[in-house]
């Protein structure tokens, strides 16, 4: 047997494993200190570690190819090209709103989250809900006073993006089709701001989203006040404002249809937009400028 | 002078942004106009010394010969991108906790508040209603506003001022947005958040909301003014009068419009300065509707059994 040509001796096993014990606290004595010692210098230099390596795939020493992989290899940050223009960093340029735009909607996001938890959206509990939030839950009225404020501030810096990229002619072509995408989120903001509205169920909100969807009420064809709307039979009851509301007044589905779209179904669809639109931004060859200043005498007429 | 009043608009906190927003507009309104100054000084500069055109960098800003055309994201747009997410972040944390966002009583159908407004940014659109019925204010016209940005990079048939700030090179253009931007969305904005008040009536800033004022206006129709009462020559003359506005109104834009903007003019398709033409003078039609009603009195131009305008 292959046990006999072992260490453990001729006729106890103790003794043999007496001796490998202490073989290993001896090796622990002389092993411990030097793996102890061999940490503490991987600890002075934890960007050798295997664990910081597995998570950032490069040195970060100052040099131009560190740089750029700083920004390509990291997914939130490669949106950004590895270099830009010198000049398209100026402020006073691109008056940085579209940028502004997009981390509002990350703090929208997240305080609207946060609200969530908070919030039912039915005739009963939503008011109270707003109340419960005002006054005991901690931090309930700031966290309600910065969704609200960063949702103005958006509408506000949105009308700004799209006031410097006019006057900036950035939608000339190549960047006709990213024009539009704006165009479509801006609706998409104020959409979002609007369904937020109505959410506090107060009188503000009713009376704003009231005032608003009674415009529903006159589309023509649709709307059972519209011009030609008798053609197609509508009435309070089947029209497109019904559609909106879920019902013929503002009511508990009316509260629940906002909520939804406001929650889930309008950030959804501007998610899906802004990737677009960033997307484009890059395919479309970066932001348009500041380029250099071209002469009329320089245009060269299309050949039709 | 009702300073109470004007006080309890301004800082309505729904209001507050549209209070911010009017100065922070005329600042970046500044900010534009410097640069294109400066845009359109080196473009007539280039014009006249073609030697220079040539060499000279193309820009407002200085460069140097040896400076690096491109610098690096990392970190010289990043830091930019950080440093505006910090100042975002302060404004807002300062903005929450000085200001309450507001919260009326519980929503009561049976009561009605007055004046009930919308959200600010829709305020232009509910002053327009003064003027139009819903379906077009509240329906057509935005539809309009949306599809008209949408036409805008089709019909701009003008390679110049792509990517840089220059007022000379794109007067036409700059001067139709910043008419539809700032005269209409944003000062109607601006009317129905300050100077409308209960019963949606005109109140000067300053001047006491009162609730019980009646004003006596009697509003004509246009064709009233001219004696007609059978409903259809009612409506043939009301088609006749806004046929003839984009007509006439058409053929006054075409006769400026290939005089001062040639080059654009030739380039342009047949669709393409249509619809330019149609947008455009539906857009000069509203003013002239606001100016019909406020001066004048007319409430309708033209009226028919299906709709009225």
């Amino acid at each position: 047997m292959p046990d006999e040509k072992n260490s453990n001796g001729k006729n106890g096993k103790s003794t043999g494993l007496v001796n490998a014990v202490k073989e290993d606290i001896e090796s622990l004595k002389t092993d411990l200190p030097a793996k102890a010692k061999e940490s503490l210098e991987t600890l002075k230099n934890p960007t050798k570690t295997q664990v910081y390596t597995s998570i950032f795939r490069h040195k970060h020493d100052d040099t131009p190819r560190n740089r750029a992989l700083g920004v390509l290899s990291n997914v939130f940050l490669h949106l950004h090209p590895a270099k830009i223009n010198r000049d398209s960093v100026r402020y006073s340029y691109t008056w940085g709103m579209g940028g502004i735009t997009f981390y509002l909607f990350l703090v929208l996001t997240f305080t609207g989250v946060l609200l969530m938890f908070y919030y039912h959206p039915t005739k009963v509990q939503a008011f109270r809900d707003v109340l419960y939030l005002e006054h005991d839950v901690p931090f309930g009225r700031i966290l309600r006073n910065m969704h609200r404020w960063a949702a103005h501030l958006m509408v506000i810096a949105v009308e700004l993006h799209m006031f410097r990229v006019f006057l900036t002619g950035s939608y000339k072509k190549p960047r006709e089709f990213n024009w539009n995408v704006g165009v479509i989120l801006l609706v998409l903001t104020l959409l979002l701001s609007f369904t937020g509205y109505l959410l506090p169920d107060d009188q503000l909100g009713f009376w704003a989203v009231t005032v608003g969807t009674n415009m529903a009420r006159a589309t023509p064809l649709l709307g059972h006040e519209g011009p030609f709307s008798n053609y197609l039979n509508m009435t309070p009851y089947n029209d497109v404002r019904f559609g909106l509301l879920g019902g013929s007044i503002v009511d508990a589905n009316a509260l629940l249809r906002s909520y939804i779209w406001h929650c889930i179904g309008i950030p959804i669809i501007a998610s899906i937009f802004m990737v677009l639109h960033f997307w484009r931004v890059r395919k479309d060859g970066g932001i348009s400028g500041p380029a250099p200043v071209i002469l009329d005498s320089e245009v060269k007429e299309a050949r039709k | 002078m009702d300073w109470k009043q004007l006080w309890e608009i301004m800082s309505a906190p729904d209001n507050v942004p549209i209070v911010a927003m009017i100065p922070l507009l005329g600042f970046y309104i500044y900010l534009a106009w410097r640069q294109a100054k400066a845009n359109d000084s080196l473009i007539e500069q280039l014009e006249k010394d073609p030697a220079l055109a040539k060499t000279h960098h193309r820009k407002a800003w200085p460069f140097k010969p040896g400076w690096t055309k491109e610098v690096h994201v990392w970190p010289f747009l990043l830091r930019v991108e950080f440093l505006a997410a910090i100042i975002v972040t302060i404004i807002l944390m300062i903005w929450s906790i000085s200001l309450n966002a507001p919260l009326e009583e519980p929503a009561n159908p049976n009561l009605t508040m007055n004046p009930a407004k919308a959200p600010w940014y829709f305020l232009g659109l509910q002053e327009m209603l003064v003027y139009f019925d819903p379906w077009i204010a509240g329906v057509v016209m935005p539809t309009l506003i949306i599809f008209g940005l949408m036409v805008i990079p089709y019909i701009d048939t003008n390679p110049l001022g792509a990517g840089y700030y220059t007022w000379k090179q794109r007067k036409f253009a700059i001067g139709t947005f910043l008419f539809g931007f700032i005269v209409l969305w944003v000062s109607m904005i601006t009317i129905g958040t300050f100077i409308r008040g209960p019963g949606w009536q005109w109140f000067w800033p300053g001047q006491t909301w009162d609730h019980n004022r009646l004003i006596y206006e009697v509003n004509r129709d246009l064709p009233d003014l001219f004696g007609i009462t059978s409903n259809w020559a009612k409506g043939i003359f009301g088609a006749a009068v806004v046929g003839g506005f984009f007509v006439l109104g058409g053929l006054l834009v075409h006769a400026f419009f290939r005089r001062y903007n040639p080059k654009n003019y030739k380039r342009m398709s047949l669709l393409q300065y249509s619809i330019l033409m149609v947008f455009f003078i539906t857009m000069i039609g509203l003013p002239i509707k606001m100016l019909l009603r406020l001066a004048f009195h007319i409430k309708y131009v033209w009226i028919t059994p299906w709709f009225n305008v």
